[in-house]
């Protein structure tokens, strides 16, 4: 007896995480629980100077005055932030790597599991990358050749010691160290992250890329990324993110901010892939609840964010575009799935200040199992942005008939020169697509790959090249399973 | 030789019997026209030819082409050569016609061990095909059904099966709610198909479609069985008497085969 729609989704979801090993690396922990002293621990462990230090007490400070926000419309448990561990590293001798020889051979092997060659010579042509375990910066690579070009890609922590003067006038620019509840904890605990600095005129020679991993168990991750893109700059940046398969959830509460100047042009594009949670129970998970926000600051310039989330328990983010200088552009094209017990609420927001600004909003959701699928989107045209244009489409696609798209556009329109256009739907992958589909020779896998690419390829195609493959092939396995 | 054998079929939907002891010979080269009143189980019929999973087969056997059907996958029977034109056809968004139709028709050969078609040869191979139906460029490259007219859907029916090639098409009550001039069309495109190699099962409701479509055998289906074989000129009659007889009968058969007991 051939299946039914709903029996080949229940297979689909029950699709293992593939990127669910642990490595067994000796780590250095702090013991669970947050207070002044775990914030001056890790200022020091990372070798701050004072004024790093002062900051991060700051924000620890008000976060301590801050309730955590329950207004997304995702569920979950109390999180104790007195049972987290806000420092976890691979023990090492020395002060950190300084080639990939000193980096622990189960760390490079954990990397190249995951597809990451962090070895130069089996890398993608033009690809550089900054690994994150945990809560340190591993390894960096291509790091001689971005210096010839002048471009900085180097951890945050590093950045901090070797460029204060970049650091102490961008760090908290956008995104304020009090800004809300999770970037005024990722203020004061953060570990490490990226940092790209890419001077006027300069457009960065190769694609560059962080990939993040969770390891250690009960770990918050906060990483921290810092981009700035000089007048008349170019740089496209990618981030890849997988944790262990892990009973319990593990916070992740990451800071992005980057500041474009005249002319410059940053796009980011985000592959997350966090461990869901057990499909069949929920049961575990990564909490993906992160800030990322851009500024256009001078004319012309451009922030593009394009992210493809696949992972996570809950996901909770909103990356966003301060369109500041007059003509600048933002972008955002995401594509979110949710199956199994899965919940995001996720969108932008676009803020239009300077006249002629753009923004363009392309959403896709994907839930399929029980999986709860929020779209929340702003746009706000404020008084003095004169001939503001924003164009948003958001649509979501339910596979089966236990899960949910919710989509939540708020627009604020300040300016009557204003043009603003809105499209949205919603549709059903069913039994009778399904059979439709058999009934031509495809089956269930198939028609669901060709479905879903169909209806994700708007925002694929912004993705680059390497990356769209990479993306597509994420979402089949994702779901493989949960159709036919 | 011998196409379809379906003997004794029972099947029905969520513990209601439907078909109730179906016998159906086709041999290659046939066009078989089946008809009957609404709810004889005409689609039903249709339905689990294709292997919808909804219907659940209780007695009887389906063989095709000497295998037994019911054992495989609806995407199996389609690349073994089953074709089933929908009554109503189901929308794909985000999916363009011809690129559905080049997954299609991929997976078929590659079931069959033939190469894949590269995207070149698949448009020139699908150019010749819309004209046979008359399908306008434009609905190649929309979504699958999706914003089409009920005509235009079932012409995009007609084309896919045109490009599929399938041994045996099932057409589901095709000329329903269709103007003469787009079931000229869909007749036009049987025609066109019929081959010594292939046969046809034509499901209708109306004997108009056999104007144009002329059958070797037609088939009336009532009460989930069928009560008269003939050949064309029995659509004629249905047509002049209606099924009132057959129906009636049917009755009586039914009362019958009940245990008098009850």
């Amino acid at each position: 007896m051939p299946l039914s729609g709903t029996e080949i989704i229940d297979q689909e979801v029950a699709q293992e995480y593939k990127w669910g090993f642990v490595t067994d690396i000796e780590q250095e922990t702090l013991p669970p629980g947050l207070d002044e002293g775990v914030v001056r621990f890790i200022s020091a462990k990372k070798d701050e100077p004072e004024w790093m230090l002062e900051w991060r007490l700051k924000a620890y400070r008000h976060w301590l005055t801050l309730e955590e926000p329950h207004w997304p419309n995702v569920t979950y448990p109390e999180i104790d932030y007195q049972a987290m561990i806000y420092w976890a590293a691979p023990k090492k001798a020395g002060d950190g790597p300084q080639s990939l020889d000193d980096i622990d051979p189960e760390i490079l092997a954990t990397y190249n599991k995951l597809g990451i060659p962090l070895e130069e010579q089996k890398m993608l042509a033009g690809v550089a990358v900054d690994a994150v375990f945990d809560s340190v910066s591993v390894a960096t690579t291509f790091k001689d050749r971005l210096a010839e070009a002048g471009v900085i890609f180097c951890p945050i922590s590093e950045a901090i010691r070797e460029h204060p003067e970049l650091v102490k006038k961008y760090l908290g620019s956008v995104v304020p160290s009090g800004d809300n509840f999770f970037a005024a904890l990722n203020a004061a605990v953060f570990s490490d992250g990226s940092f790209v600095y890419i001077p006027a005129g300069v457009r960065c020679p190769m694609e560059l890329s962080t990939y993040f991993r969770i390891n250690a168990q009960n770990t918050g991750q906060f990483e921290r990324t810092l981009i700035i893109a000089e007048k008349g700059s170019h740089v496209s940046y990618l981030e890849g993110c997988t944790a262990p398969k892990r009973d319990e959830n593990q916070l992740h509460a990451a800071v992005v901010e980057i500041y474009a100047h005249e002319d410059a042009e940053v796009k980011y594009s985000t592959v997350q892939n966090w461990y869901p949670g057990d499909p069949k129970t929920g049961k575990g998970g990564i909490y993906n609840f992160v800030t990322k926000r851009g500024i256009c600051a001078g004319a012309r310039s451009k922030i593009s964010w394009t992210q493809v989330e696949t992972g996570s328990a809950i996901t909770w983010k909103y990356p966003s575009v301060i369109l500041k200088g007059d003509d600048s552009t933002g972008e955002f094209y995401s594509v979110a799935v949710t199956k199994g017990f899965q919940q995001a609420d996720t969108g932008t927001k676009m803020i239009h200040v300077g006249k002629n600004t753009r923004s363009t909003i392309i959403s896709k959701g994907i839930s399929a199992g029980r999986g709860q699928n929020t779209y929340r989107g702003q746009v706000k045209i404020l008084k003095n942005a004169d001939g503001a244009r924003n164009f948003s489409q958001c649509d979501s696609m339910l596979i089966g008939d236990r899960c949910g798209a919710h989509t939540f556009p708020y627009i604020d329109v300040q300016n009557t020169t204003a043009q603003m256009e809105h499209e949205a739907s919603t549709s059903k992958i069913g039994e009778d697509q399904l059979f439709y589909c058999a009934s031509r020779g495809l089956d269930a896998e198939d028609a669901l790959s060709l479905i879903v690419n169909g209806f994700c390829k708007e925002v694929f195609k912004e993705l680059p090249m390497e990356f769209a493959v990479e993306a597509r092939r994420l979402l089949e396995v994702s779901l493989e399973g949960s159709v036919g | 030789m011998c196409l379809l054998k379906i003997e004794n079929l029972h099947a029905g939907v969520e513990g209601t019997e439907i078909l109730t002891g179906l016998d159906l010979t086709v041999k290659v080269g046939e066009v078989h026209a089946i008809m009957g009143p609404n709810g004889s189980g005409k689609s039903t019929l249709a339905q689990v030819l294709a292997g919808r999973a909804d219907y659940e087969v209780t007695a009887g056997s389906i063989t095709y082409r000497g295998e037994d059907l019911l054992e495989l996958a609806p995407e199996i029977r389609a690349r073994e050569g089953i074709f089933l034109a929908f009554q109503y056809p189901v929308e794909i968004p985000g999916v363009s016609n011809v690129y559905f139709l080049k997954a299609a028709l991929n997976a078929i050969r590659k079931h069959r061990g033939q190469e894949e078609i590269d995207a070149m040869d698949f448009l020139a191979y699908v150019k010749s095909k819309m004209e046979i139906v008359k399908m306008e460029e434009e609905l190649l490259h929309r979504p699958v059904n999706e914003g089409f007219s009920g005509g235009e859907k079932k012409r995009n029916e007609i084309f896919h099966m045109e490009v599929l090639d399938p041994t045996l098409a099932v057409l589901d009550e095709t000329d329903s709610g269709l103007d003469i001039d787009a079931l000229k069309i869909v007749a036009e495109g049987v025609n066109s198909m019929r081959s010594p190699e292939r046969g046809f099962i034509i499901i209708t409701h109306y004997q108009r479609l056999l104007n144009f479509i002329v059958p070797d055998v037609v088939h009336v289906m009532v009460g989930g069985r069928i009560v008269e074989t003939g050949g064309k000129e029995l659509a004629l009659e249905l047509e002049a008497k209606g099924y009132g007889g057959h129906t009636r009968a049917a009755e009586a058969a039914a009362e019958a085969a009940m245990p008098a007991s009850g």
